[in-house]
């Protein structure tokens, strides 16, 4: 160790971190750092990759030939939105991990002594869950196809109801960010996938229509945000959409409801986690 | 020439929930020097280190790194300062060059430069084998290493250096010693906390000594060693003789504490220079054949355990320590190099410890 270490005054001084250049590059850094994680560890992806295929499969050819569709049309094509809401919303459960360990490992410490824009800790980690969300989307549309799934619309309105489900559960990852930074533990914040993210998904249309559900739960499903979604994507790729037939607002208007629940739910959740995030901070 | 202080601390305080952690600490290190803060765990160390960068707020009281108010402008503060904290404070799952280009990307190095940098630095570490291997694979001494890398990223001009060798084996210590001694010939300013008397000894300017969240203790090492004195003298004589203790009693302070049948004899002395020729001198007048004759100067240790309280036994040293020291002069500063053990330890810990009462 000859060479110089460390020179003073210091020639290289960083680059400011206030302008937005460097919170995008630092958010950037920590979206690059949180798929790294993901490709050292795959099994974290099994969410996103393995379970849709289970599902797809399980609902499909085991449940799908007892499900009749008020109004008529295939189970599978009904099916596919379900399976992919289902499955980018229980997904979110790994940004509530995620963030949670890092706040229980030695490595916020780090984070907190430098220069950086602190919320890309925040941004990168859902920015991240966004892009295997989109790697979810994908395996779940070749998967439909290949099991018979086929969408009825134009190019560009089935794009937009892909777009719809992965904004709502970007907004979900907001709520997953305040669980994660409010939990005692990475386990603690895995119990929020149990009692919150699994109830969410099937107490909707996902699966099943609602209209076999007894009035109390059918009432409930109908105004779940995951029920317009399903709605939503099931209209813009012009598949079977019982709910349609349902006078509650949300399923006579899903579009609408699903874009109002998303953004809603984005307003209150990702400032909520910028509150928790900078509270977590103070020492 | 008023040399520039680097870090500033007044009066500062800081409790968690019941625990007083610092309860008012005053230190400043000057420009291009390493200052040794020195304590028992739970002392209120990490906690200063917290609260200079930027990690923690105190109750009360004044901070300054850099000449930047560490309360008044944090994100300032972060430009200047490198951090190796006491718990590794790195990402398991990356390579060691990726954990380092993070940390370059997040300081807004840019990612060319942070990737030089990175491959700079792991070859300075001597980690350039080991750099595309996954965190998990890595020693406690390379990750400690890597850690220092880390805090180095950006040349920083103020370095905190949080117990970084707590539970190294010797080779790594030695290792990571080299590299903060290193740091000192770029003028880089440090601030190193550390349980270990002898790494303070080894490595500081300066010494801090904090004990239950106040300082008890300011100086160099060697202004701390001679604020204790509690040299001691000790004589082994070839054979008892009647008339050794009357021989050396004018030129001890207080008793002399006899053992091993009348052959060792030991006393605290004030160190003086030509007190080993004045003792043997007077043994020789009595007609007193001398083996061995060692005044030993207090290490830190004795320092340490008389300011903090320490529990020390009346003991004669363990009959290895003795022997294994032998010289004939008088030692001017004999310094342990302790084993990496906690001075607070109630077992090895204690086998430095020769009676540090004065």
């Amino acid at each position: 160790m000859t060479t110089s270490v460390v020179s003073y005054p210091t020639a290289n001084r960083p680059r400011s971190g206030s302008s937005v250049f460097g919170a995008l590059s630092d958010t950037w850094a920590m979206t690059r750092r949180n798929l790294i994680h993901i490709s050292r560890e795959p099994m974290q992806l099994s969410d996103v990759t393995i379970q849709p295929v289970m599902f797809t499969v399980l609902f499909v050819y085991l449940f799908g030939g007892a499900i009749a569709l008020p109004g008529g049309g295939r189970y599978v094509d009904y099916l596919l939105a379900g399976i992919l809401a289902l499955n980018l919303v229980t997904s979110t459960m790994g940004t509530a991990v995620g963030l949670s360990t890092d706040l229980h490992e030695g490595m916020i410490d780090r984070f907190r002594t430098l220069a950086m824009w602190r919320s890309a800790v925040l941004v990168g980690r859902t920015a991240a869950d966004l892009l295997t969300s989109c790697l979810c989307a994908l395996i779940v549309g070749v998967v439909g196809l290949v099991v018979g799934w086929r969408a009825e619309a134009s190019l560009p309105s089935i794009v937009g109801g892909f777009l719809l489900v992965l904004l709502f559960s970007y907004s979900l990852t907001w709520i997953a960010a305040c669980v994660g930074l409010n939990s005692k533990s990475p386990e603690s914040a895995a119990s929020f996938g149990f009692i919150v993210l699994f109830p969410l998904a099937f107490v909707s249309n996902a699966m099943v229509p609602t209209q076999h559900m007894p009035g109390w739960l059918q009432a409930v499903a109908d105004w779940n945000p995951v029920s317009a979604v399903c709605a939503a994507a099931r209209s813009l790729w012009g598949d079977p959409n019982p709910a349609g037939s349902i006078r509650a607002w949300p399923m006579q208007h899903p579009i609408e409801a699903s874009l109002i629940w998303s953004l809603v739910i984005l307003a209150v959740a990702a400032p909520a986690a910028a509150h928790f995030f900078r509270r977590r901070m103070i020492e | 020439m008023v040399a520039e202080l680097m870090i500033e601390a007044e009066g500062l305080t800081k409790r968690y929930g019941e625990t007083e952690a610092l309860a008012g600490v005053d230190f400043s290190v000057e420009k291009g020097t390493i200052l040794g803060l020195l304590g028992p765990n739970g002392a209120g160390k990490t906690t200063a280190v917290r609260i200079l960068t930027t990690l923690a707020h105190p109750d009360s009281g004044r901070a300054s790194v850099a000449g930047i108010d560490v309360l008044k402008h944090p994100a300032e503060v972060r430009r200047c300062i490198g951090v190796a904290a006491q718990d590794a404070t790195l990402d398991p799952l990356l390579t060691g060059r990726q954990n380092l280009t993070l940390v370059g990307e997040l300081s807004d190095l840019g990612r060319v430069a942070s990737r030089a940098r990175a491959t700079e630095l792991l070859e300075q570490f001597e980690l350039t084998e080991a750099a595309d291997r996954v965190l998990k694979g890595y020693s406690g001494g390379m990750r400690r290493r890597l850690d220092l890398a880390a805090s180095l990223m950006t040349r920083p001009p103020v370095l905190f250096l949080d117990e970084p060798t707590t539970g190294l084996d010797p080779t790594s210590r030695q290792h990571v010693w080299d590299a903060i001694r290193e740091l000192l010939v770029e003028g880089v300013t440090v601030l190193l906390t550390t349980q270990y008397l002898d790494e303070a000894d080894a490595l500081a300017h300066r010494i801090v000594v904090v004990d239950r969240g106040r300082v008890i203790a300011d100086g160099t090492p060697i202004e701390l060693k001679q604020a204790s004195r509690s040299a001691r003298l000790h004589v082994t004589l070839t054979a008892p003789h009647p008339r050794a203790v009357e021989a050396i009693t004018p030129l001890v302070a207080g008793r002399v504490h006899v053992s091993d049948n009348g052959r060792r004899l030991s006393a605290g002395v004030d160190a003086s220079s030509g007190l080993a020729t004045a003792v043997v001198r007077a043994l020789d007048a009595a007609g007193v054949l001398v083996d061995n004759i060692e005044v030993r100067q207090p290490s830190l240790d004795d320092v340490f355990f008389s300011l903090t309280g320490g529990h020390i036994e009346e003991d004669e040293p363990q009959g290895g320590a003795d022997g294994s020291r032998q010289s004939d002069v008088a030692e001017e500063g004999v310094v342990e190099t302790a084993p990496a053990s906690a001075p607070r330890g109630q077992g090895d810990g204690r086998q430095q410890l020769e009676e540090a009462r004065p």
